[in-house]
């Protein structure tokens, strides 16, 4: 079946919306088509949550909401969701819970980027359980407020959101599933503008489409693409969108891998990564905010070839493989062979980032992953390092180490892996050459994240820290102490 | 200084005005507003290269030709005076010949919808005959031009000899960064035209007058024609103080030229690249102290980057200068202050003025004694700290009000600083990677605007017969709940309900010539000149009250919404009816201005401030001496408002600003190439704190006083700006952490302390 309508519910109604543009934003079609300017813009980036919306859509069978950021998120995205927005929440003069606790905590003062938390807190409020302090910040890691300092809008958070949500979605949680099965996983395809805009259902329709029209834009989360179109107004004629189809965000767990789908993202791809190993875990929450990572994809953060993605040097480091599909031809690499050079990838045209298989780590290995950035939250990493070992007794036998934001791509550190081979863990003073070997790796730049001479010198830091835990030393981190180390 | 009754209203926990609205969604920004017919949008458009030069090629062909395109503004098409400065007619609204930074607008887009406009203002050509930049403070000090105003400076006493005849002595030279408004709503205004050459222009601004009398100048118009209008700003700190006009004026000359509404909003890169920051400094300094730490003579110079404009740099230099003391007796000192020409966009007002900078500078020379001398920092702090007989400030004003001894030593003992100080120590001593700091610091702000004429205000406050109250006054809101202070105050006189007064909107046209709402003055003036306004017309209903019931008018009580005399009582809406049934006048204006200032600039001495704002913040952090990063453990802070307003909002503004000031020795750096473009210009690069970086364990409180010695407004005090200088405890706990690397030396530590500078300072110790 064939659409040539993006189909989403709002206040319990199917609203069907066919763009002028392929590449027309949410934010922008609430404000300028829809004239509802409850939602604001505040960077048109997707970094300040301003513009935040709740997008409920059925994930494992259940409908789960969660933020958005509005301004960087294509209308074809909505396609198949229940899209909440903040001039929904309150009813004949009566406010939704969050809003109340919002109120009564004083959480507002200029008010322009209360909105945005406000549908942060209402898919916190939807989440299921009492959050704990952590969870509750890092909800909000992408909404920004410069008034507060945020102590009021925690406070809020902890009142309303107790795991128990009992406002007209909850009640309507079940008619809202059936409503949004009944959209369906048709095909969408729309002309729009010059070009078109795609919605496949199913991984043949997408790989054909892809390959017919080698020169459209594969988005998947548009955490990257949104800025091509809000910030350097880049003309996107043709947009696949590869969300729709189900088969790409499946995860298959085997014992010694995981095999995850290009289009899973980011959040859904956490938990069994997470089960790697904690720095994983915690590398992945400090990707992005959880807007970001309930859009953006594993699979666009590999096919985009940014030097400073932070999966795929954690991926890299565990030894990851690349599939890649032009058709129903699947190509396999080393993911490290993927990125060729700054802006250059190994994807062919029409071929399209497929599967990524992770390792899990063997008995005998170990895994230590840090991320370096001005901000712990929702910032962009200055150096991301990574590394695998395989130990024997207190012997490294192999070392994988990669590391992001040190090179004009993902890179591995080939010649440290040498020389860290066959090193004690038990004798400090035998590590000098291995760190020094770094050097001879990486030959990073001065930017605005750090200078060449930071980049250097704490990745040589981080890797005798990392040896220093593999080791056994206690109390190295100001964040997020593993429990595992000491 | 008891307040004299129990008071109803003044002083209640009452949310934000528009709190509900806030939550909602309902409350309304200017780019919220139902758009008029044929509104136009307006895009400034810049040189996509070069900072400093002459302008040699304009092509806007390909722009006019664009889809959409009205008109492509350019300074021809000023009528009047093409400037939006604040004083000095040195701010151009559209360049004209030349530029002075990377970003100056050059042409503005007008086109009918705002997508179009900012396509279409992608398409000049714009060329410079590039110029070598001034872009840092070290490239401005060599520069040959002279410097966008003159020096600056307080001198008592021979300072060098103090220092040199000292038994110890500290030289050293450190960078304070500036830093970026991140006012969630960028600059936007939208014009009206009106009849007969009037415009009514609707802006987020600070200061509506000034944007008033700028547009008037540009158009050649009266300033009667001209009506600015403000509701409330999503956020300003300064940055929509002098810095909003330009953005109104384009919006302005767009509606003058096309005879449409126009709308003129930034998007947020644009907001960055083109609207000044908070003034980055180096300073310079020495002091001489005995072995106590306590101070003999102090001489610093600060080099201040004023950017391409004066700006307000005059007035945020001197508060620089004002606050190089923070809370300290300096016996000799020679104060400096350089105000340097960049060719960078022009910094202006950032929450604190200039005053932040000298107080960090203060701050990190005592936390430089203390890990000089291996002492702790809080006794340093304590045996320099204002005490009697060491009370005159360097510009002679004498501290009559000081609250700084009690005031730490009760967070002393609340945040249970010295056994925290042991814990700590003994942490350090085993830790290998990670060390902890532990830092105390006072606040001490004063409280005035420093130009003294601009200590006044106006308010204009109707009673209508059904009893309700309309308030006007020349305050904005921007977000720090002066509305609602002020609100409070009025249905305080009237003994109403404060849902019985209707809060409008800032407008030039009902009160005339205010000041901008910024210094914290807000609630201090406005709150006077409207209970000034309420008081008039209160006397007015009290002797109609008291010629109804033939009683004392003293013997009147306005109370519970309604008029009292013994056992006599109307509601506050019959006796309005009945006053407009007498023909007795039920509005009136108000107007205060601040008693007592004086301040001779030249001779700098007098009293600029009416009084001073204290406060005081114990941080607790630790480092990662391997890699910089930081994270802030607990915070206690113990803050003086007087007898508050609204203990809930002075709480927000306490914590609020606390964070922001964290931010700015933290997280946020602004990185200008040396090109001079700023490389940082959205909060994927730039990084204000979010919720995790405010520690979980955070203690705030009110100073329990009784009241301003001063006679203030119910006997608070100004709350917007001082307790951002309490941020500098974490700047200074992260300084302690680093002094524990090497005892008996001081930390070359530059703010902000982000891991990098953080790293740098480490280096430093560990050699």
């Amino acid at each position: 079946m064939m659409s040539d309508a993006i189909t989403f519910l709002r206040r319990g109604k199917p609203v069907h919306l066919r763009p002028a543009t392929p590449t027309q934003t949410v934010l922008d079609y609430l404000r300028l088509d829809a004239k509802l300017k409850g939602t604001k813009e505040g960077c048109n980036e997707g970094d300040c949550g301003a513009c935040t919306v709740a997008i409920g859509r059925i994930k494992t069978g259940k409908l789960v909401y969660e933020p958005a950021n509005a301004c960087i998120m294509l209308v074809g995205q909505l396609h198949g969701c229940d899209l909440v927005v903040v001039d929904d929440l309150a009813r004949d003069g009566s406010l939704h819970p969050v809003q109340e606790a919002m109120v009564k905590h004083h959480a507002s003062q200029c008010g322009f980027c209360t909105p945005g938390f406000v549908m942060s807190l209402f898919t916190l409020y939807h989440a299921g359980h009492s959050p704990t302090r952590a969870e509750i910040v890092d909800h909000i890691a992408g909404n920004l407020c410069r008034c507060t300092g945020y102590r009021p809008i925690v406070d809020a958070a902890r009142e309303a959101c107790n795991g128990n949500a009992l406002d007209r979605w909850a009640s309507a949680a079940d008619a809202t599933a059936k409503a949004l099965r009944a959209i369906g996983r048709s095909d969408v395809h729309l002309a729009a503008g010059e070009g078109f805009l795609a919605i496949p259902a199913s991984a043949q329709t997408l790989t054909a489409l892809a390959r017919e029209n080698p020169d459209a834009t594969i988005v998947s989360g548009a955490t990257d693409v949104g800025l091509w179109v809000t910030k350097q107004m880049r003309v996107l004629p043709k947009i696949i969108h590869t969300f729709n189809v189900e088969e790409l965000h499946r995860i298959e767990e085997a014992d010694d891998y995981i095999r995850i789908g290009a289009a899973a993202t980011y959040a859904e791809a956490l938990v069994a990564l997470s089960s790697i190993d904690p720095d994983v875990a915690e590398v992945m929450r400090r990707l992005g905010s959880v807007h970001v990572r309930a859009a953006g994809t594993i699979g666009g953060n590999i096919a985009n070839g940014s030097p400073i993605g932070d999966s795929p040097p954690l991926l890299i480091a565990l030894g990851a493989t690349l599939h890649l599909r032009h058709g129903d031809e699947i190509r396999r690499m080393q993911l490290e062979d993927f990125f060729i050079a700054y802006g250059k990838q190994a994807r062919k045209p029409g071929e399209l980032v497929w599967h990524v298989v992770v390792p899990k780590l063997k008995h005998g290995e170990a895994f230590r992953a840090y991320k370096i950035s001005k901000r712990f939250d929702q910032d962009i990493s200055a150096l991301l390092f990574a590394m695998k070992i395989e130990k024997s007794g207190t012997r490294i036998v192999n070392a994988r180490l990669a590391m992001g934001g040190m090179a004009a791509t993902p890179k591995r550190a080939l010649k440290t892996e040498t020389a860290l081979q066959a090193l004690s863990l038990a004798d400090e003073k035998g590590w000098e050459a291995a760190i020094a070997a770094l050097a001879l790796d990486y030959q990073p730049i001065s930017d605005m994240r750090a200078s060449e001479v930071y980049r250097m010198e704490t990745a040589q830091a981080l890797l005798r820290k990392a040896l220093l835990e593999f080791a056994g030393a206690g109390e190295s981190r100001v964040l997020a102490l593993r429990e595992d180390a000491a | 200084m008891k307040r004299a009754v129990e008071l109803a209203t003044v002083g209640q926990a009452l949310a934000h005005d528009s709190g509900v609205l806030h939550v909602a969604g309902t409350a309304t920004y200017i780019d919220d507003m139902r758009e008029p017919e044929g509104l136009l949008h307006v895009a400034p458009g810049f040189a996509k290269q070069g900072a400093k030069g002459k302008l040699t090629r304009i092509d806007l062909e390909a722009v006019k030709a664009a889809p959409g395109v009205v008109a492509v503004l350019t300074a021809k098409d000023i009528p009047g005076i093409n400037d939006c400065s604040p004083a000095m007619g040195d701010d151009p609204i559209l360049a004209d010949g030349e530029i002075l930074f990377h970003g100056q607008v050059v042409f503005a887009v007008v086109a009918i919808t705002r997508d179009a406009a900012r396509r279409a203002a992608r398409l000049a050509t714009v060329e410079v005959a590039e110029e070598q930049p001034a872009v840092s403070v070290e490239d401005a000090i060599g520069f040959p031009t002279a410097d966008i105003l003159p020096p600056y400076g307080f001198q008592r006493g021979e300072s060098a000899k103090a220092i040199a005849s000292a038994t110890h002595q500290t030289s050293e030279s450190f960078h304070i960064g500036g830093q970026e408004h991140f006012y969630l709503e960028g600059q936007v205004s939208l014009a009206l035209p009106d009849e007969q050459g009037g415009m009514l222009v609707l802006c987020s601004t600070q200061h509506p007058t000034e944007v008033q009398h700028i547009i008037a100048k540009m158009l050649g118009v009266m300033d009667a024609k001209v009506t600015c209008e403000c509701r409330r700003m999503g956020g300003g700190f300064g940055g929509k103080e002098s810095q909003a006009a330009q953005w109104a004026a384009l919006a302005a000359l767009a509606a003058h030229v096309t005879g449409h509404p126009a709308k003129c909003r930034l998007d947020r890169d644009d907001d960055m690249i083109m609207t000044g920051k908070r003034h980055d400094m180096r300073v310079d300094y020495q002091a001489g102290f005995d072995g106590e730490g306590v101070l003999s003579g102090v001489e610093a110079t600060f080099l201040s980057r004023c950017g391409y404009s004066a700006d307000l740099s005059q007035g945020v230099n001197d508060r620089t200068l004002f606050h190089a003391d923070n809370a300290y007796f300096y016996p000799a000192f020679n104060l400096t202050s350089r105000r340097l020409r960049t060719h960078t966009v022009s910094n202006t007002a950032f929450r604190g003025f200039g005053g932040p900078q000298g107080m960090l500078f203060a701050e990190r020379m005592m936390s430089g004694i203390a890990a000089q001398r291996g002492l702790d920092s809080l006794d340093v702090r304590l045996r320099n700290v204002y005490a009697p007989g060491r009370d005159v400030t360097p510009y002679r004003q004498q501290i009559e009000d000081n609250a700084l001894h009690d005031l730490v030593g009760q967070l002393e003992i609340s945040s249970n600083y010295r056994a925290r100080r042991k814990e700590l120590s003994a942490f350090n001593a085993k830790s290998r990677i990670l060390k902890k700091g532990l830092a105390l610091t006072p606040v001490k702000f004063g409280i005035s605007f420093t130009l003294s004429h601009l200590n006044q205000a106006g308010a204009l406050v109707h009673v209508y017969t059904d009893g309700s109250v309309s308030l006007n006054h020349g305050g904005t809101e921007m977000g720090q709940g002066l509305y609602i202070k002020v609100a409070q105050v009025v249905a305080e006189v009237f003994g109403i309900a404060v849902e019985r007064v209707r809060i409008t909107a800032t407008t030039t046209g009902k009160v005339p010539n205010t000041s901008p709402t910024a210094a914290s003055s807000g609630s201090d003036l406005n709150g006077m000149a409207a209970k000034a306004a309420a008081d008039i017309i209160k006397a007015r209903m009290t002797a109609q009250a008291a010629a109804i019931w033939t009683d004392d008018a003293a013997r009147i009580v306005f109370a519970d919404g309604h008029v009292m005399a013994g056992n006599k009582r109307m509601s506050f809406a019959e006796l309005a009816k009945a006053c407009h049934g007498a023909r007795i006048s039920l509005s009136s204006t108000g107007f205060y201005a601040t008693p007592k200032l004086h301040w001779d600039r030249a001779k700098g001495e007098g009293r600029p401030f009416l009084y001073f704002s204290y406060g005081a913040a114990c941080a607790e952090t630790i480092i990662d001496t391997f890699t910089g990063e930081m994270k802030v453990n607990r915070v206690d802070i113990l803050h003086d408002v007087g007898k508050s307003l609204n203990p809930a909002i002075d709480i927000g503004q306490i914590e609020g600003a606390f964070v922001q000031g964290m931010g700015w020795l933290t997280t946020e750096e602004l990185v200008f190439d040396k090109t001079g473009k700023l490389r940082t210009h959205a909060p994927s690069t730039y990084k204000i704190p979010c919720a995790s970086d405010v520690p979980e364990d955070f203690r705030v409180s009110l100073y329990e006083s009784e009241g301003n010695r001063e006679d203030t407004i119910y006997r608070s005090k100004a709350v917007g700006e001082p307790p951002l200088m309490l941020g500098i405890a974490v700047w200074a706990a992260i300084y302690d952490a680093l002094a524990s690397l090497k005892p008996g030396k001081p930390v070359p530590l530059d703010a902000p302390a982000t891991p990098e500078n953080i790293m740098r300072a480490v280096k430093a110790m560990l050699p």
